[in-house]
């Protein structure tokens, strides 16, 4: 992401106690070369166990077997190496197969959308001709401090009918929508998404405008460059980072999806147990007790999240150069 | 105004104007300023009007929010029946969710900025062997998604005794990557490495120049870090799901999902529910407007290059 280029050059271990550096201040050397790793020490060891062996356990238990034999499983466990044939299973369901399809249509939509109305807002907000930004921004950014289940609690209640005011606006037009419908629902989710994150996108779009030089405003108006031409070849130019980090963030983020689809579950019934990626990995691990399948369904989201990002930052950089 | 550097804007279609989102540059315009305030105040409405609906929804009883408009508040006001028997309901369990909430984005977010802080000072201040692959794997940590880890980590815990406890939930909250790699950037750019090498000719330990000096410089970006982090875990919902069984454990959004499970059986759960929403909102939502100015430090240092 940034410009220093992570592994390349260390084939070294992290592990090794770094030599102290030679000459000079004697033995301050000692305590020099200590205190990087005792500032690192406790931010690794939690990292390591918080990510590094959940990874690296998921990994592994994708590519077990857990056979149990006897009727009840107490003749005995037996763990043995799959291969692929758990991710075989995973891949061979096409409910999860589907699903994950369903995020891709479901992020070409609403990322899109999203990314394309907090820039709008942005730039209005910093323009002259916005009254009351300081408002406006807290209006915008409220949602972000609505948890997403929260958030979908809110929303499912104005996707009911009967509850729902929103079906007396709708009939005052002559409309009769149906939210929560099969073809209608996922929409919806993306509606709540919406909400949710497009005021603390636009917040990372505003800090990188603030960031614009005044003197190329001046230098544009000598010009008598139009307003247009001001966002398009000044402002638009100069954001683009901040557009590439939130729509790669947003591309994860679509992936994840999960607490969403589970909550608006108790009131859609177009919404399966398996609705959306995460949704099919936790139905495999706590409703089938198949952890071994779930944990290959697990790493092959993240590695879709993983590719996704990295080409849609590579499409970026060569579109730049 | 535009219209300082288009002179003809008075007689400017709509049309152009609404889109064109420019410069302060002083004076007051006037269609444009109509039109750029009408989309503002209209997007507003949008992000504005479900949490109006839940202020006006939970100060209604369970018949009046089936049967008045949902816009409009009802004749009878049972604002505070609903609030106390949120409180009160399951000998106050809304309340232990709360002040657990509390205590997992508080401590975790507290004690995730300080190490975060202290190892991004380490991977920027200090060179010794191994230091980039440590930062290139933490780095690879901030793509990796939380859900993905949430689930092999449940097994884990399990394995160690760990799950449904206070720890299960806490100990994953301590790491921030993101916090990380924003302190590493800040600390590149604002540490002053003089500053570091007078303080050591004065005979101040390794340790001692991090809290005194780094820490103090860095606050900007740890307000930032801490504040994404608190966010993170106070709107966490999938890691307490698969991590928890106890429901003396739940944060808040674990606790009212559970509560709007059963409003198909209970239809009082609609009042519990509604009730606890916007309770659990206003602390937030205070925060978020009382705050947001902090959240523009460090952000774009963060981002992309």
């Amino acid at each position: 992401m940034t410009a220093t280029s992570p592994t390349a050059r260390t084939g070294r271990g992290p592990s090794a106690q770094p030599p102290a550096r030679p000459g000079k201040r004697g033995d301050r050397t000692g305590a020099a070369s200590r205190a990087p790793w005792l500032l690192l020490a406790p931010f690794l060891a939690l990292f390591i166990l918080t990510f590094v062996l959940p990874i690296f356990v998921a990994v592994l238990s994708s590519f077990t077997k857990v056979t149990r034999s006897g009727l009840f499983g107490e003749a005995g466990v037996k763990s043995e190496f799959a291969g692929f044939s758990n991710y075989a299973q995973a891949l061979a369901d096409g409910s999860f197969v589907a699903s994950i399809g369903r995020m891709l249509l479901f992020g070409v939509v609403q990322v899109p959308v999203m990314i394309l109305l907090c820039t709008v807002l942005a730039l209005m907000l910093e323009s002259a001709s916005a009254k009351w930004p300081g408002f406006f921004r807290a209006a915008y950014f409220l949602p972000y401090g609505v948890p997403g289940v929260i958030a979908t609690i809110l929303w499912s209640f104005l996707y009911v009918p009967g509850l729902s005011p929103l079906f007396d606006v709708a009939a005052l037009v002559g409309l009769t929508p149906d939210f929560l419908g099969a073809n209608t629902v996922l929409w919806s989710i993306a509606n709540i998404v919406t909400w949710s994150y497009t005021g603390y996108n636009m917040l990372i779009i505003v800090a990188q405008l603030k960031a614009i030089p005044g003197e190329l405003y001046e230098a544009a108006k000598v010009d008598g460059a139009s307003t247009w031409r001001v966002a398009l070849s000044i402002q638009l130019p100069l954001i683009r980072p901040a557009l590439v980090l939130t729509t790669v963030f947003s591309i994860i983020g679509t992936l994840q999806l999960f607490a969403e689809a589970q909550v608006l579950k108790t009131v859609a019934p177009a919404i399966d147990s398996q609705y959306t990626p995460n949704l099919s990995a936790y139905t495999t691990a706590f409703a089938y007790n198949d952890y071994n399948v779930a944990a290959a369904q697990a790493v092959l989201i993240a590695v879709a999240a993983f590719v996704l990002s990295f080409a849609f930052l590579k499409f970026t950089n060569r579109k730049s150069s | 105004m535009t219209a300082t550097v288009t002179p003809p804007s008075t007689t400017a279609s709509p049309a152009r104007t609404s889109a064109a989102g420019t410069r302060r540059s002083g004076s007051k315009g006037r269609p444009s300023t109509i039109i750029v305030t009408a989309v503002l105040v209209v997007v507003a409405l949008y992000f504005l009007i479900p949490v109006y609906w839940v202020v006006v929804a939970a100060t209604k009883s369970t018949e009046d929010l089936f049967s008045t408009n949902g816009f409009w508040f009802a004749p009878t006001v049972a604002l505070w029946d609903n609030l106390a028997q949120v409180l009160s309901y399951d000998n106050g369990i809304f309340i232990r969710w709360f002040l657990n909430s509390v205590l997992y984005a508080g401590i975790g977010a507290l004690l995730a900025t300080y190490f975060a802080a202290a190892g991004g000072y380490a991977l920027a201040k200090y060179e010794f062997r191994g230091r980039n692959l440590v930062f290139g794997t933490i780095l690879g940590g901030v793509l990796v998604p939380g859900t993905a880890t949430a689930l092999p980590l449940f097994l884990l815990f399990s394995q160690l005794g760990l799950a449904n406890t206070y720890w299960s939930v806490l100990l994953p909250s301590l790491v921030s990557p993101f916090g990380l790699f924003l302190c590493r950037i800040y600390s590149q750019a604002t540490v002053d490495t003089s500053l570091i090498e007078a303080a050591r000719l004065d005979g101040a330990g390794e340790l001692r120049i991090f809290h005194t000096i780094g820490l103090r410089v860095l606050t900007p970006a740890l307000v930032t870090v801490f504040l994404f982090q608190l966010v993170g875990i106070w709107n966490n919902y999938f890691l307490p799901l698969v991590m928890l069984s106890d429901s003396g454990l739940y944060p808040i959004t674990l606790g009212l999902n559970n509560w709007l499970s059963q409003v198909d059986r209970l239809p009082e759960f609609y009042e519990l529910t509604t009730g606890g929403v916007l309770l659990s909102i206003i602390p937030l939502s205070i925060a978020m407007v009382v705050l947001q100015r902090f959240w523009r430090g460090g952000l774009t240092e963060g981002s992309v290059k």
